[in-house]
């Protein structure tokens, strides 16, 4: 039987540590508090300043300030530290507080006094408004899907950044060179790279392709998980969304 | 950040969604289908260095009975060495419990991709004979697959067939009657079942629970006959799996399944067993009427007055395609001279040219 040595199994594994983010945010730890709040608004800003676009038919700069400010209230109020997981899942949460602060702000119009000027939070709105450009925008039926499709996305790019820095740190840039070459660097009609193509292309043996994809595969999607599981409030909640997002009941 | 399109999203959730192989001696390589209770997937052994086709459970069961069936398909399969049943290779758990079974890569088409490119009526018949063999011979040993269907079968690039997907097979309790005394897999197959309460699961896919009748409803319901569809799971025997290769026939010959249906399942299970399809040569008139006879009678809404079993279906396909009458169809007088026209065409065409040079002969020397 295969031990696994070649093909990076359970030996090899980056160490899994990551605990909720959704629950750290009602910790009395500001500490803990500060990082939930860094990682919620790395998954969610961009679903969010879209959604304000799009549902709310803000121009940019507004959805600028009204996204900043969102997060600020959301950490000065503790939004997030009100969520009960028995209810709804988070993001459907976060949405209807954001629906409720944006209501707010159109009927005060104060939020430009209340900070909307002030950026604090470093985000790439520039970068959001390039992708509104390119995707064709909703049925005016469909926002609430829309806001889970980017949210989808948000989670597989902040997957992608971590898994880049993992299999670097790990000194398998063949296994990531690899990947995202078979994975992403391929035109959308296209078929897939072969494996034997791919073989060629680096100089290895398809069997080694197999094995390093096989390993990268596996890392990806436990680092994929792992972001849930941050992202998430609950065991249960967890493994709705991965069975939403993945098709699979996780371990 | 890098931006990710919303195929580079697609593309990775595919990747991410691939279950973890590691703990056994397969790698991975993508999804091939998916089903109700399991997905199969392209797979390399790194033992033998030969790719496989591994079928997965879709969710971690915490009951234990979904792993228990795919365990028991497994081991179905395997005793059912037939050159029409795919082999079964290795059965297994994964780390997160999820039971998987590795089992030949099968390459070719699904009987109803096949069926849709230009087949020719001798093939389809040809076909449809080794889909009938290979039931034939899990029926010997006491195995009744319940979910025949054209998706369920696949054709090779050689014309070979193979006869797919028993996950919701039943092993019979009454053997026939002349039956010799049981092998040692009969044995086996009994002891498989008899550790399953395969009637009560509630199964996902082409299996649904039902409220018509004593038990489970199991199968695809455009296929299954009216007793599986009402639930009377202790009315399904052999003569079960024969109403559906009558189905599997229809759909050969028309492009259409027995029943349609638009709405529920529940609906569809109801509609089955209260109402009769279309005639083929309804749809397709150029169907030979001995064919619509065949299809008809393995179809007949009474176990009683269908075929016996796999063999007499299969029969009456190889005298069709031999030229001779099927027991299913009485012909007239004119069509047993076109079939015995048809059937002895070159002594036929011989003697017609004969005939005619003769009469050249005549009237030339007559001048």
């Amino acid at each position: 039987m295969n031990d696994h040595s070649n093909t990076g199994g359970p030996r090899d594994r980056f160490p899994v540590t990551r605990l909720s983010a959704v629950v750290a945010a009602s910790s009395a730890n500001p500490e803990e508090r500060t990082r939930a709040f860094e990682v919620l608004v790395s998954a969610y800003w961009m679903p969010v300043y879209k959604y304000i676009r799009i549902k709310w038919n803000k121009a940019g700069e507004d959805a600028r300030d009204l996204t900043q400010g969102f997060f600020l209230e959301a950490i000065e109020k503790n939004f997030f530290g009100r969520y009960d997981a028995s209810k709804a899942k988070f993001r459907t949460f976060l949405r209807t507080c954001l629906d409720g602060f944006v209501a707010n702000e159109n009927k005060a119009a104060s939020r430009i006094k209340r900070g909307g000027d002030a950026t604090i939070l470093s985000l790439d709105f520039d970068g959001a408004e390039e992708q509104l450009k390119v995707a064709s925008p909703p049925a005016a039926n469909a926002v609430e899907e829309y806001f889970d499709k980017e949210w989808s996305r948000s989670v597989f790019s902040l997957a992608l950044e971590g898994f880049r820095e993992q299999m670097l740190d790990a000194g398998k840039e063949t296994h990531l060179r690899l990947f995202e070459r078979y994975v992403l660097d391929v035109d959308d009609d296209a078929p897939k790279t072969s494996y034997k193509a791919l073989a060629a292309s680096f100089d290895l043996s398809t069997s080694d392709v197999t094995n390093y994809l096989a390993f990268a595969r596996r890392e990806f999607r436990r680092i994929v998980l792992e972001k849930l599981r941050e992202l998430t409030a609950t065991d249960e909640e967890y493994r709705r969304e991965a069975r939403a997002l993945l098709g699979v009941d996780p371990q | 950040m890098r931006w990710l399109s919303d195929n580079a999203v697609e593309r990775l959730r595919q990747e991410a969604d691939l279950p973890d192989l590691g703990s056994s001696k397969y790698l991975v390589i993508h999804k091939v289908g998916s089903g109700g209770m399991g997905s199969v997937y392209l797979a390399q052994d790194v033992d033998l260095g030969r790719k496989v086709a591994v079928k997965v459970m879709n969710e971690v069961d915490r009951t234990g009975a979904l792993a228990s069936r795919m365990t028991r398909e497994a081991r179905i399969v395997a005793l059912l060495e037939h050159p029409s049943i795919v082999p079964i290779h290795d059965v297994g758990a994964l780390d997160d419990g999820r039971v998987f079974y590795a089992m030949k890569l099968v390459q070719g088409k699904r009987l109803d991709e096949f069926a849709s490119s230009s087949s020719s009526l001798f093939d389809l018949l040809r076909i449809f004979q080794k889909v009938c063999e290979a039931v034939a011979f899990a029926h010997a040993r006491g195995v009744i697959h319940r979910d025949l269907k054209p998706e369920n079968i696949m054709v090779g690039p050689f014309g070979e067939v193979l006869v797919m997907d028993w996950g919701v097979a039943k092993v019979l309790g009454d053997k026939p009657a002349d039956a010799a005394a049981p092998t040692d897999d009969e044995v086996e197959l009994r002891a498989i079942e008899d550790a399953d309460l395969i009637t009560t699961l509630p199964l996902a896919g082409a299996v649904e629970s039902g409220d018509t009748g004593t038990g489970t409803v199991i199968g695809t319901p455009a296929y299954m006959p009216p007793e599986q569809a009402m639930g009377k799971t202790d009315l399904l025997d052999q003569r079960s799996d024969v109403y559906a290769l009558g189905a599997i026939l229809y759909f050969l010959f028309t492009g259409r399944p027995p029943f349609e249906f638009a709405r529920s399942k529940g609906d569809a299970s109801e509609q089955v067993s209260r109402e009769r399809p279309l005639r083929p040569r309804q749809i397709n008139h150029k169907i030979p009427r001995a064919i619509e006879a065949v299809c008809l009678k393995a179809m007949s809404e009474r176990r009683e007055d269908r075929y016996a079993s796999s063999e007499e279906i299969a029969g009456d396909v190889v005298r069709f395609l031999d030229g001779q009458p099927v027991s299913a169809y009485r012909e007239n007088v004119f069509e047993k001279a076109g079939r015995w026209l048809g059937k002895n065409r070159f002594i036929v065409l011989l003697i017609v040219a004969y005939l005619i040079m003769r009469l050249l002969v005549f009237f030339s020397v007559g001048r």
